[in-house]
């Protein structure tokens, strides 16, 4: 039996309500880390599982208080101790990497600094060798030149980088517990993937045990060696992680598996019902009883308690298991998405390019454009009514700066944006016309922001229908409930205001926004990566439904590209504001394809323990396109040599219509992928 | 950097520019001029037009305007109506008992402002909290003038500690000076340190509530380190504008102050000189007390931009 180093015993921590109630965050949680470990903890926003990571710390986040349990720590309960105790444990004993590094480390200070401190605080270093040290843990870290990158402040980093530093400050106590708060979430997939890969291999090395804690199976499948899925502020199953990952027997994680885009597989996945019921409503019963599909009547009035089964090592909340255990798999079953392709073209983009560099004053007067190396340069697409085409890429790749021109709120520096084959689009929004702002719809990433928190459901719909028809009394409203009922939302939505709506409804709101002007194209922003996955493939149903009702084309930009799979006709892959490859969806992701595609597909993480990451090329961030060439030459593994930084590729045609931009013959392409 | 400063420099010349345009303009559109003040009910026929001569305002207004900004550049605002002496003169002193007046509630005020900010903030809701933040609510609710009024009838009348009102002439020296000043800074610090300590405590919790201080803590940083080295460099950055727009406001603008102790300051001056319609002394200190908020704005600019690792690098970079 390995040694223990974390136990949680019956751990319950709350709030009071206004009302002076005690609403519970945790609910009675048990569970043990030991030593040399890798713990998942898995679960929505709100199922409490940040809470958990944080008291294992020893640390109640201000407001909330702990109800009862402890725990424990080199046996003395963490949650009793005074301050100046814990500041000999956190950093020493227990470190934590924080979700968001770029807001976790102090502005003001430079990054040498900020390790130091903790070198100073946990080691007997002296100065010389606290130096040396600090470039040691920016090397482990794979940090380029850690000398220079010592003497940086945080916001002069990348996102990835930020995140390494904060890996290598939580090493410099050699803790013998580390905790991850969503470390890769925010980051690109490529970096992710780098991420994930360090830490694995500092788990290996350095033999520490770690807890990590996201909402991401993908992630947790490639670091964890046992599973908590948390639901509700309670543990739900516990086990080892290939078991849970490839035979769930509780039938939240079994729906959560199930509703995960896969890259593997075109199609949506089935979407779970309703949401986590929200911390303080009163509910006899197993909290997962409205969403459950196994669920029976005595599901509904007793809550089931977590039961130890020995022989497969794991503990299950269900009264139901049994019947989950002979489901050998998850068997995923997709809705194909359908498309009826119309031949007829409604937007087409020529020779568009944009830049955000500042026109100087001369450029103004001459009205001319100076600068030759735009942030988004030739990008030709056309699309055709019906169609969704998907734009993919890392951050910065100019995907989201296309749709704001689209839209009209970013002028175009060049090119046409030509609608219906005849009308031009006016890069300024001000002079379009009203029809020209009817038609083109946009949908944001996050319904927090887009949605006006003054205004009820019913007005925010209302809007877009004043406006553009002039609806007004009875016929306003029943276009209001029409709409509202199409994306499955009651009546009794329209009095409310966005903050009393969850995530996945208040998304559905902004769909509804959309469709109340009767676009033909929507733009949509990422919608679905604000949500959690559970409520994701919800949202995704929901589009495709309402695109073969209204024949509505979508441009979908995602980050993701196993929700781009589940839902695109075609794909779009830009690098640096450049179109990489184009072509449709099931040709894109299979080979032969442009090696920056390979890079992105490579660093997909899926959520299944036997299908690892490829990592081909260097999360490098490049700031500025190359003035000449290629626009992938800075990252490419297969760089051929002269010709790759001098010419711009040609583009190549395969047989199955994909268009690919690279100096590569095709045939060669395809031989030295990696598969 | 030097564009940068080079650039804002200009753009408060601009200002200035703009503000004496304004004035000038205003005085202008006011009826009657320097001439029917003056002579009063003799200001018609040969008698006025003798004045216009000799004040030459029978020019066209444009270019009175040019030789008005020529010589005020070079610090010759004119002859003041009232005293009809040089407005330079008139004005020396009043600055300097003004910078006094504001030296000393800066000095007083702004660390006591600091020092409450930060306790009321580590200490939220706590009693120092409450008990401070009641004490900074009224001073900040109650007008200068009901406080002012009081404390000379508690300190001056009751107690007969310090002179109530300054009596002294505008010209005295700093020693004979500084008796006179105490309870005027008292009046003038009490609203300032309010208001300034409510700022920094918010700025303070603001930055204890962010990521940083959390992961600070979950460092294993001890208390007050982490909040010198985490907390207080990066909430007291905004501190300074707010700083800057209190030393401006001290500078010109404690009028009401000034006029309840009869402290011969600039506030003081500006109603004296509008009272007696003293058009070219207003004009002057319209431009004068631009001038200081312009500047001392630019330098708290500066000082942001020096202080804050962020902003620095990023207009080098660009």
């Amino acid at each position: 039996m390995t040694e223990i180093i974390q136990k949680v015993k019956n751990l319950s921590i709350g709030f009071k309500s206004k009302k002076g109630e005690e609403i519970l965050i945790l609910r009675n949680i048990s569970t043990n880390i030991k030593k040399g470990e890798t713990v998942g903890i898995v679960g929505e926003s709100g199922s409490g599982k940040s809470t958990l990571a944080l008291a294992m710390m020893g640390y109640v986040k201000h407001g909330l208080y702990t109800i009862g349990g402890e725990c424990e720590f080199n046996s003395s309960n963490l949650l009793k101790m005074k301050n100046r105790d814990l500041e000999k444990i956190r950093g020493r004993k227990i470190a934590m990497i924080p979700q968001n590094a770029g807001q976790a480390l102090t502005p003001n200070l430079k990054i040498g600094y900020q390790i130091d401190e903790a070198l100073q605080l946990h080691s007997d270093l002296k100065e010389e060798e606290r130096e040396q040290k600090i470039s040691e843990l920016l090397n482990k870290v794979r940090l380029p030149s850690p000398e220079t990158i010592a003497l940086r402040y945080p916001h002069e980093l990348s996102g990835g980088q930020q995140q390494r530093v904060a890996v290598a400050m939580a090493l410099a106590g050699t803790p013998d517990l580390l905790l991850l708060d969503e470390p890769t979430t925010g980051l690109d997939v490529t970096t992710q993937a780098h991420v994930l890969e360090l830490l694995n291999f500092i788990a290996k090395d350095t033999g520490t045990s770690m807890v990590y804690v996201s909402h991401d199976l993908g992630a947790i499948a490639q670091v964890s060696d046992r599973i908590i899925v948390m639901y509700s502020g309670e543990i739900v199953l516990e086990g080892p992680s290939r078991d849970i990952l490839k035979k769930p027997i509780h039938p939240y994680t079994y729906g959560l598996l199930k509703s995960i885009p896969k890259l593997s597989l075109a199609g949506l996945p089935q979407s779970m019902p309703g949401s986590q019921p929200q911390p303080g409503k009163m509910h006899r019963g197993c909290s997962f009883f409205d969403r459950c599909d196994f669920s029976e009547e005595k599901c509904k009035n007793n809550s089931p308690q977590l039961e130890h089964l020995e022989e497969l090592n794991t503990s299950v909340r269900c009264f139901n298991y049994k019947s989950l255990m002979n489901d050998s798999q998850v068997n995923q079953t997709v809705n194909k998405i359908k498309t009826s392709l119309h031949d007829k073209e409604i937007l087409n983009l020529s020779k568009v390019s944009i830049s955000y560099a500042k026109q100087k004053l001369l450029d103004q007067v001459l009205n001319r454009i100076s600068d030759d190396n735009p942030t988004v340069k030739d990008i030709n697409i056309n699309i055709k009514k019906g169609e969704t085409i998907a734009l993919v890429g890392e951050s910065g790749s100019g995907k989201s700066t296309i749709l704001k021109s689209i839209a009209g709120l970013l002028r175009t520096k060049g090119g046409i944006i030509k609608f219906d084959q005849n009308r031009n689009l006016s890069s300024d929004l001000k002079e379009r016309d009203p029809n020209d702002l009817r038609i083109i719809q946009l949908i944001f990433q996050n319904p927090d922001e887009s949605l006006n928190p003054n205004h009820t459901v019913e007005e925010i719909i209302a809007q877009p229908l004043k406006l553009y028809f002039g609806l007004k009394g009875e016929e306003l409203k029943k276009n209001i409930i029409d709409l509202l009922q199409k994306v499955r939302l009651g009546e009794f939505y329209m009095s409310r205001y966005p903050r009393q709506l969850s995530g996945g409804e208040k998304q559905r709101v902004a769909v509804a926004r959309a469709f109340a002007a009767k676009p033909d194209i929507i733009l949509c922003d990422e919608v679905t990566s604000a949500l959690d996955v559970s409520v994701q493939a919800a949202v995704l149903n929901l589009l495709q439904q309402l695109k073969e009702d209204f024949g509505t084309t979508y441009i979908f930009v995602s980050h993701d590209l196993a929700v781009v799979r589940a839902i695109s006709d075609r794909v779009a892959v830009l690098y640096q504001g450049r179109l990489c490859e184009v072509g449709p969806s099931k040709d894109v992701y299979q080979f032969p394809s442009h090696p920056y595609t390979e890079v992105l597909l490579g660093a997909v993480l899926e959520p299944d323990p036997d299908i690892k990451p490829i990592l081909v090329a260097e999360d490098i961030v490049e700031e500025k396109p190359p003035q000449k060439g290629c626009s992938f030459q800075g990252r490419c593994s297969r760089i051929l040599g002269d010709i790759c930084k001098s010419e711009v590729p040609p583009w190549q045609i395969t047989n199955s219509g994909n268009s690919i931009r690279c100096h590569i013959p095709l045939k060669d392409l395809q031989k030295d992928q990696i598969n | 950097m030097l564009f940068l400063i080079i650039k804002r420099i200009l753009l408060g010349l601009i200002t200035l520019f703009i503000v004496s345009l304004i004035t000038f303009v205003g005085t202008e559109i006011l009826p009657g001029d320097a001439c029917t003040t003056y002579l009063e009910r003799q200001a018609f026929g040969e008698q006025l037009e003798a004045c216009y001569r000799r004040l030459g305002l029978n020019v066209p207004a444009y270019e009175r305007y040019i030789s008005w900004a020529v010589n005020a550049i070079q610090g010759d605002f004119g002859y003041s109506l009232s005293g009809e002496m040089p407005i330079k003169e008139v004005l020396g002193p009043r600055i300097k008992n003004s910078l006094v007046l504001a030296s000393a509630a800066i000095f007083i005020g702004i660390p006591i402002a600091l020092i409450l900010g930060i306790v009321t903030a580590l200490w939220r809701d706590k009693l120092p909290d409450v008990a401070i933040s009641t004490v900074t609510i009224f001073a900040m609710t109650i007008p200068e003038f009901i406080s002012a009024t009081l404390l000379i009838l508690i300190i001056a009348i009751w107690l007969e500690w310090l002179p109530g009102i300054v009596i002294v002439p505008t010209d005295v020296s700093f020693l004979e000076l500084l008796p006179n000043i105490i309870l005027p800074v008292i009046a003038i610090a009490m609203i300032m340190t309010a208001h300034m300590a409510r700022m920094v405590r918010s700025s303070v919790i603001q930055v204890m509530a962010s990521e940083y201080v959390q992961m600070a803590i979950l460092k294993g940083v001890p208390y007050w380190k982490m909040v010198f080295k985490h907390v207080l460099p990066n909430a007291l950055l905004p501190a300074i504008n707010v700083v800057a727009l209190t030393i401006a406001w001290l500078l010109g603008g404690v009028v009401v102050t000034e006029v309840v102790f009869n402290y011969p300051g600039l506030g003081r001056l500006v109603i004296e000189s509008i009272s007696n319609r003293d058009l070219p002394t207003v004009q002057a200190l319209a431009i004068i007390l631009a001038s200081i908020y312009v500047s001392i704005n630019l330098l708290a600019d500066l000082m942001t931009l020096m202080l804050n690792p962020r902003l620095k690098t990023l207009q080098i970079r660009k």
